[in-house]
């Protein structure tokens, strides 16, 4: 976290816009689109459990809120903006409510992994069990373990006829999750940003300097669930359905490992670990000799127990401690102490 | 008369099923803190290891009661010396690590059964109460619970190893000082736990037709079960599924199964919320 934040946003854009450039030449957009929405999805998760100490075992609760809260929009509304504006807002206030409860009652790990676990299962039973024609908002029907499908894909805003799809929908995703990144980048280098470090670092000495412990982790989850919110809107769009199976267990498991392999507290991490697994699950599964679940569940297990931290600070210190100028840490010590006795002797 | 009879032994059944799934893990988690994720594919292999073990000619008791439990358990400690035994005390990484054991044990099943569903049929007949029909196998669920609430208390409370266990879980240090290896004990701990799970998951294998993924079904509840228990062992396990099975069967015979099970999930939320140690970490406190 060093330099400021202006030389941190020209990086982003200088690299996300030779990324957008270079990536389709590499990998089709309709595939790239996903890897994308999957990126600000693990941002979201990275964002509160890597920067607030929330481990929230159900992300995927807010993903198909959004998706949800999109499609069911789009067709009652008929029209693309209203619905994207909603799908943010509806998984942040719900986020807040649920967070309130939990922030407030003071829960803290295992009991906070239960409750949201809990709440991502009661949506998906429910929305599984919505099969029946009662179920209804608006003109949309819920139809149950089927889904919901066509309803009205992004379109230019105020114009319901010109879709954004294809390559253009490749775009557009991809500029959402740079501005997101620069949201996230501003977030955590304001003050608000760096007491929810504090907090997860020791959240008894924060209250007692006289932060709000409570409301603050509620505002930081609510902004992780507008942005899952948001990932699940485009992914409505992308997919051009919306299914119970969005709040499923293997989902939220899917978010917590990106997380994991792509390193905890880093901005970059999870973004590049669900760009980077999904990818390789897309390979997989072109493939019938080993299953897919059994790659991943592997894959979480060796880096819990060998790599905890992940890739993304793994290469950072790599890089610091073979390029770096600051001395940081024995290496540096033992090169140097080494270099005058060679001069020395 | 009838109907309220078949209620009776329908929330009785359904105690004890959450007993029975919440066993295993609640061993492993009241013992040794370590939250284990796998816990429903333990259970699902349990389900698997019996259908195979009878569809080769075993009797299917000895398959559910003996053979199940044997194979899950061994599973159970090969998975502890690998993975666990690195992870104790570190509550977070142990679920994640066990989280990633239950897809990996997923994906092995599905490439050795097939992503099919598989079954057995309940080897008890069920029987008629005036005009309703009891199913058989329901009183078998609830002895084998009632047996093992009080087998696992027997274990803990009147035995040896009971007693060196349960000292190594409160002081692993002084326990090791007194000449008992607290890496022995939680590999013998674990491997009852994961014995349990088995036994659960081969008990209530008649019950649903098996695919490599029902684990899933189990874990949520098994998890609520242990958690909302709080940290003594028998009297929080007997305490939450006595709750949670009550609320659901209450809002299942008044309006649906789906609401039933929503029901259970609301009021494991609320429950929390209330007692955030859960149900034992406020009453009882200080009993097994």
């Amino acid at each position: 976290m060093t330099g400021s934040l202006s030389r941190d946003m020209i990086l982003t854009i200088i690299v996300s816009a030779i990324l957008i450039w270079i990536m389709p030449l590499m990998i089709a957009t309709y595939t790239l689109t996903v890897l994308v929405i999957y990126g600000m999805l693990g941002l979201s998760l990275g964002l509160i459990w890597g920067f607030g100490g929330i481990l929230c075992f159900g992300q995927a609760a807010f993903f198909g809120l959004g998706a949800y809260t999109y499609a069911i929009a789009a067709i009652n509304i008929g029209e693309s903006t209203v619905p994207m504006i909603l799908a943010v807002l509806v998984p942040a206030i719900f986020a807040a409510l649920l967070g309130a409860m939990m922030f407030y009652g003071r829960l803290t790990d295992v009991y906070l992994g239960v409750i949201t676990l809990v709440v991502t299962l009661i949506l998906f039973k429910f929305m599984n069990s919505t099969a029946g024609p009662q179920y209804v908002i608006g003109k949309a029907r819920m139809g149950g373990f089927n889904g919901i499908p066509g309803f009205q894909t992004l379109n230019v805003p105020g114009d319901p006829d010109a879709y954004i799809w294809g390559d253009a929908y490749f775009y557009v995703c991809a500029v959402a999750l740079a501005i997101v990144f620069v949201l996230v980048s501003a977030l955590l280098r304001s003050s608000f940003g760096r007491v929810a470090v504090g907090i997860r670092e020791n959240e008894t000495r924060i209250a007692l300097m006289g932060y709000d412990v409570r409301a603050r982790k509620t505002v930081l989850f609510a902004v992780g669930a507008a942005i899952a919110g948001l990932a699940g809107a485009l992914f409505a769009n992308w997919g051009e359905i919306v299914t119970p199976n969005l709040f499923s267990l293997s989902q939220s498991a899917e978010i917590i490992i990106w997380c994991i392999v792509g390193g905890l507290g880093t901005r970059l991490g999870p973004i590049l670990g669900a760009a980077g697994l999904a990818y390789l699950k897309f390979l997989l599964g072109q493939q019938s000799m080993i299953d897919n679940t059994l790659i991943m569940g592997l894959i979480l297990v060796l880096f819990v127990l060998f790599l905890p931290r992940g890739i993304v600070p793994a290469l950072a210190s790599l890089w610091r401690i073979s390029f770096g100028r600051r001395p940081l840490g024995r290496i540096h010590q033992v090169r140097r102490t080494r270099n005058r006795e060679g001069t020395g002797g | 008369m009838d109907l309220s009879f078949v209620i009776l032994v329908e929330m009785l059944y359904a105690v004890a099923s959450l007993i029975l799934i919440g066993a295993g893990l609640a061993v492993v988690f009241g013992m040794m803190k370590v939250i284990n994720l796998a816990h429903g594919e333990f259970m699902m292999m349990g389900g698997y290891a019996t259908i195979t073990a009878v569809n080769l000619g075993v009797n299917v008791f000895v398959a559910m009661l003996i053979i199940a439990p044997l194979i899950v358990g061994l599973i159970g400690l090969v998975v502890e010396r690998l993975v666990i035994r690195h992870l104790y005390g570190r509550l977070v990484d142990t679920m994640l690590a066990t989280w990633g054991l239950s897809l990996f044990f997923i994906g092995m099943t599905t490439m050795i059964f097939g992503n099919t569903t598989t079954g057995i049929s309940t080897p008890i007949p069920g029987f008629a109460v005036g005009s309703y029909q009891i199913n058989g196998y329901n009183f078998f669920i609830i002895v084998v619970s009632v047996l093992l609430l009080i087998g696992i208390l027997a274990v803990l409370k009147t035995t040896r190893a009971g007693l060196v266990a349960r000292g190594a879980m409160q002081r692993a240090d002084m326990a090791a000082s007194l000449g008992y290896s607290p890496d022995r004990i939680y590999m013998a701990t674990f491997f009852c736990g994961s014995a349990l799970s088995g036994l659960a998951g081969a008990v209530l294998a008649p019950l649903v037709g098996l695919v490599p993924t029902s684990g899933g079904a189990y874990i949520a509840k098994a998890f609520i079960t242990v958690i909302a228990g709080g940290p003594s062992l028998v009297a929080g396990l007997l305490s939450s599924a006595g709750f949670f099975g009550i609320v659901s069967q209450i809002f299942t015979f008044a309006i649906s199964p789906v609401i039933g099970e929503v029901a259970l999930l609301v009021a494991a939320v609320i429950l929390l919320r209330l007692l955030p140690q859960g149900i034992t970490g406020r009453f009882l406190k200080g009993r097994l």
